[in-house]
């Protein structure tokens, strides 16, 4: 699969789709970036008159890029059939560095641990345009077609 | 003890971690759903599965993963798989 048909797989869209591009993707592994545009609503209230983007968002960023990236791809790879995927994170465990600011972009790398009986766990790490670590963890989901 | 004794009193080490329920879990027994009794989720019934192949050095297929619904049908996954080795 490309890049373009992995994203426009994805079950999301503005302003809750947060992957502007797949650099690199296989069964194993994934590189996505995505940029916050300044006027995504969340940031109306986070903070009041401070925007940041919000941990929750950050983590969805890596959930979407470092989680259901691959499980499109594992989903299609193994069925060859273009159902539409059925997603939901189960658990994660996230640890914050440094804040993302309105208009930055970031990038995502992820790396499957294991993909059994439908759940998919992947260590994941989020790096700012300075390639400082902003964020890194571990994400689950259950992942089927 | 039993062989059976012994395997519940792994298998309740092992889910352990993942229990909801601990009246159900402290009164764990072979009649012992892992869903509906101990309140463990799909996601964390995979983690179960996957600690018990490395606790027993087993292969779980996916068949024998669906039928792992309570504490009695996964004791004889368990001892099929042992048996087989």
């Amino acid at each position: 699969m490309t890049s373009k048909e992995i994203i426009s797989s994805l079950p999301y869209e503005y302003p809750f789709l947060f992957v502007d591009e797949i650099v690199s993707i296989d069964e194993n592994s994934v590189v996505g970036t995505y940029t916050y545009p300044s006027d995504l609503p969340f940031y109306q209230g986070h903070f009041k008159g401070n925007p940041i983007t919000p941990g929750v968002i950050l983590t969805e960023t890596m959930a979407q890029i470092g989680l259901v990236c691959i499980g499109v791809l594992l989903i299609k790879n193994q069925q060859k059939s273009n159902a539409d995927i059925q997603i939901a994170m189960t658990s994660n465990a996230i640890d914050y560095y440094i804040p993302v600011w309105p208009s930055e972009k970031v990038t995502v790398k992820s790396s499957k641990e294991y993909f059994r009986f439908n759940k998919l766990k992947c260590k994941v790490e989020m790096y700012n345009e300075k390639n400082q670590l902003v964020c890194r963890g571990t994400i689950s989901g259950m992942v089927k077609s | 003890m039993s062989d059976k004794v012994k395997l519940i009193d792994d298998l309740k080490e092992i889910v352990k971690p993942y229990i909801q329920d601990q009246e159900a879990f402290d009164n764990i027994s072979e009649a012992t759903d892992f869903i509906n009794d101990l309140k463990i989720n799909s996601a964390n019934l995979v983690d179960v599965v996957l600690d018990i192949e490395d606790k027993y050095d087993i292969e779980i297929d996916n068949d024998s993963m669906d039928k792992m619904l309570n504490v009695k049908a996964s004791l004889e996954v368990i001892q099929e798989k042992l048996a087989s080795k």
